[in-house]
């Protein structure tokens, strides 16, 4: 079972009512496992919005479970650091996935900051079946202390397949219903500096009972070399020093700093092996621990077998560089390409946005300029347009896709429409009617739930049109694509505020969306 | 909360089971591979690296899923690891598997590649250096493609050939095969698998 499987698979035994997210690779199949295996789990436009979500679930008494990956948590940080402050009354598990190494990611945050900064628990399981394991214990622990709860996860937990043995919750879920509690949970300044003594109180508590708790596994080996490890880091140590000691941190916010001390003083040297910033290892420094830490150069990418081995042997030789395979492409055929040509031909400045739109930065195309975050490409580009001279100004096209543009995209076009530049705009949205990157998921374009069934729809044309934006038009980039050219040149010189869009369907979707159509069309023809 | 050490799992298969079954029809025909020049990893003690490479689309990763359940059904401890994300576009895709008594990291360190089954020729060279000295090669070469009912079936004909290294008996194969593919394609990739199981060594 992969990590992802076996949160899904933990949540479902543990009644968790509802899960929510925002798609994000490594972390996506979580939610869509979880609703297969027959828990509801939802789609939200964002991860501000599922975080929200989850905390109203949780204020009213249910277990929740709220997924995304580590970029997706700094667009839900507002009510993460809020939540700590109000607290959970049902469990409520966040997972930050992590991408150390930047397998799919446009950077490689370590999340562990996060517990630190907010004041919320984190567990770090270091396999699928501490995936499992610790979502319990996540939920057990958020509605003892009454506390949000991470579980930080990598890519390589959830993606790698390790055996699983499943149990059982020991704690059934309460019913969910309302019980006022407004000094709890509305956060005005009166109320709010009480609820900060209270997170940090709680806190406490939680380290107190961390000292305590097995989460954290001692393995006696020899008493030379003592390694103090957190997730899969734990796993590639094991294996490059079967013969030292060991100090698994299973909770690894707040840290317990007296069994770690004690560790330290069992062993001749220690060294903390942690993949990513050193989080951990700093924080034992400040306390006064006699422990050793990595070279800089293991900060950067994904730590393995190898990487460990030389940590502990404290080389820092240049490492070997990794083979260059093929990398990946738009598919032959992808709608995409049209609009990637034409920006091209029409020699555009394009601030662009995230998803396989993105591949268009890549021969033959090369026609992307930036890409920074979800949603980026609009506010960048009304950026270069209101300071640039006017000729290279009315060169700029900001290029979204349809999930990413509902996603950040449309408080981006609010703001083009209230400051609009002097040379106006354009946004191209390229619809291919799906979340692509990450592996075909639905969203509120779309018209289908995360389950493919049928719900409301937003019409990105209807929407931008309700915003005052009069030049609105609508191509199909494969079949109309000389028409979709000459509008795109029409409008960068129009000086008028465009959205363009670009809709057909993803090569890789376009058969499964017929499929859910034809179900919607029969279930309805059955009403 | 079961710790590390005591997690062993009881599957009611005993490791000690593998291999001691009659003579199945397809391993009638085997031949032995004339390129297998490292030792046959014992299964039951230490762990087995196999490397699956090749481009996105090519079902690097269904291979790889239905040989780390061959693995776990023959009750072996067994971890897979690869990349997801970009495989779909094409890109260069490799999982590692690995299996045996107690396996730690999912990811086989470079150079310790005990196989390397490649399913693109322009892969081969790419993945060559997670092999261990004495690892063996199993490339695209190994197989007539023209001779599979299905050229998409390309990843399980590779199966075939890397079956005949693993001291692991045919039905762990077949049911794995089964249980990781739609029935509509049982047929065509037991007959690729067995396509594979017999090509080893010409």
């Amino acid at each position: 079972m992969s990590g992802n499987e076996a949160v899904a698979k933990a949540a479902l035994d543990a009644g968790v009512a509802l899960g929510t997210g925002y798609p994000g690779t490594p972390s996506t199949e979580i939610l869509e496992n979880f609703s297969l295996i027959g828990g509801l789990a939802q789609w939200a436009p964002n991860e501000k919005v599922a975080m929200e979500v989850a905390l109203g679930a949780s204020f009213a008494g249910a277990r929740t479970l709220v997924t995304m990956k580590h970029v997706g948590l700094n667009v839900a940080a507002d009510p993460l650091f809020t939540s700590a402050y109000t607290g959970v009354t049902g469990a409520m598990v966040i997972v930050t996935a992590d991408d150390p190494g930047m397998a799919s990611s446009q950077n490689e945050q370590d999340n562990r900051h996060y517990a630190r900064a907010a004041g919320i628990p984190m567990f770090e399981p270091s396999d699928s079946q501490e995936a499992y394991d610790f979502t319990l214990r996540a939920i057990e622990l958020s509605e003892k202390f009454h506390t949000p709860v991470f579980l930080r996860v990598t890519t390589r937990i959830c993606h790698s397949k390790t055996v699983v043995i499943p149990a059982r919750s020991a704690t059934e879920p309460q019913k969910p219903e309302f019980v006022r509690d407004i000094k709890s949970r509305v956060m005005i300044p009166a109320y709010a500096r009480p609820a900060h003594k209270r997170m940090r109180e709680r806190l406490t508590q939680i380290t107190d009972w961390n000292e305590r708790s097995d989460l954290n596994q001692t393995i006696k080996g020899n008493d030379d070399l003592g390694i103090i490890a957190t997730g899969i880091s734990y796993a590639h140590a094991r294996e490059a020093a079967p013969e030292a000691s060991f100090l698994k941190i299973g909770l690894t916010w707040p840290i317990p700093i007296k069994t770690i001390e004690n560790f330290t003083k069992s062993v001749a040297r220690c060294v903390v092996i942690e993949e990513g910033d050193p989080v951990l290892v700093e924080t034992l420094l400040a306390a006064g621990l006699k422990v050793e830490g990595k070279d800089p150069m293991y900060r950067f990418g994904e730590l393995n077998v190898g990487r460990v081995r030389r940590i502990l042997s404290a080389d820092t030789s240049p490492e070997p560089a990794p083979a260059k395979g093929k990398p990946p492409q738009l598919c032959p055929g992808c709608p995409h390409r049209t609009g990637f040509k034409i920006l091209k031909k029409l020699n555009c400045i394009v601030p662009g946005d995230i998803g396989c739109y993105t591949l268009g930065v890549l021969p033959p195309f090369e026609a992307m300029d930036t890409c920074v975050c979800m949603g980026a490409s609009i506010g960048v580009g009304l950026g270069m347009r209101h300071v640039l001279p006017d000729e290279k100004a009315r060169r700029v096209v900001s290029v979204i896709g349809d999930s990413t543009f509902v996603h950040s995209g449309i408080t981006g076009l609010v703001e083009m429409v209230y400051n609009p530049p002097k040379t106006g705009h354009v946004v191209l949205i390229l619809d291919n009617g799906t979340t692509a990157m990450t592996g075909l998921q639905e969203h509120p374009g779309t018209g289908r739930k995360l389950d493919h069934q049928p719900t409301n729809q937003i019409i990105f044309e209807d929407f931008a049109k309700s915003l005052g934006i009069e030049r609105v038009e609508v191509f199909d980039p494969t079949k109309e694509a000389e028409k979709f050219e000459r509008a795109l040149a029409e409008a960068l010189k129009s000086g008028e505020l465009c959205v363009i869009i670009a809709r057909r369907p993803c090569l890789l979707a376009a058969k499964k969306i017929r499929e859910y159509e034809q179900q919607a069309a029969e279930a309805n023809a059955h009403e | 909360m079961s710790s590390q050490t005591n997690r062993t799992r009881n599957t009611g298969v005993s490791p000690v089971r593998i291999r001691n079954t009659g003579v199945s029809p397809v391993r009638k025909h085997r031949k032995q591979s004339t390129e297998f020049t490292g030792e046959t990893p014992v299964l039951r003690t230490a762990v087995t690296n196999v490397v699956i490479a090749g481009l996105g689309g090519q079902g690097v990763l269904k291979a790889s899923d239905i040989l780390a359940e061959v693995a776990f059904r023959a009750g072996l401890d067994t971890k897979k690891s690869e990349i997801h994300g970009m495989s779909q576009r094409g890109g260069s895709v490799a999982s590692d598997v690995r299996f045996g008594k107690n396996v730690l990291s999912p990811m086989i360190p470079s150079g310790r590649a005990d196989f390397l089954v490649v399913l693109d020729g322009e892969q081969v060279d790419v993945n060559r250096h997670v092999l261990r000295e004495g690892g063996v090669l199993i490339g695209p070469d190994k197989i007539d493609v023209n001779a599979l009912g299905n050229r998409r079936s390309l990843n399980v004909a590779m199966l075939g050939i890397l079956s005949n290294h693993l001291e692991i008996d045919l039905p762990f194969w077949l049911d794995s095969i089964k249980a990781n593919l739609p029935e509509k394609l049982h047929d065509a990739n037991i007959e690729a698998f067995e396509t594979g199981r017999n090509a080893a060594g010409d």
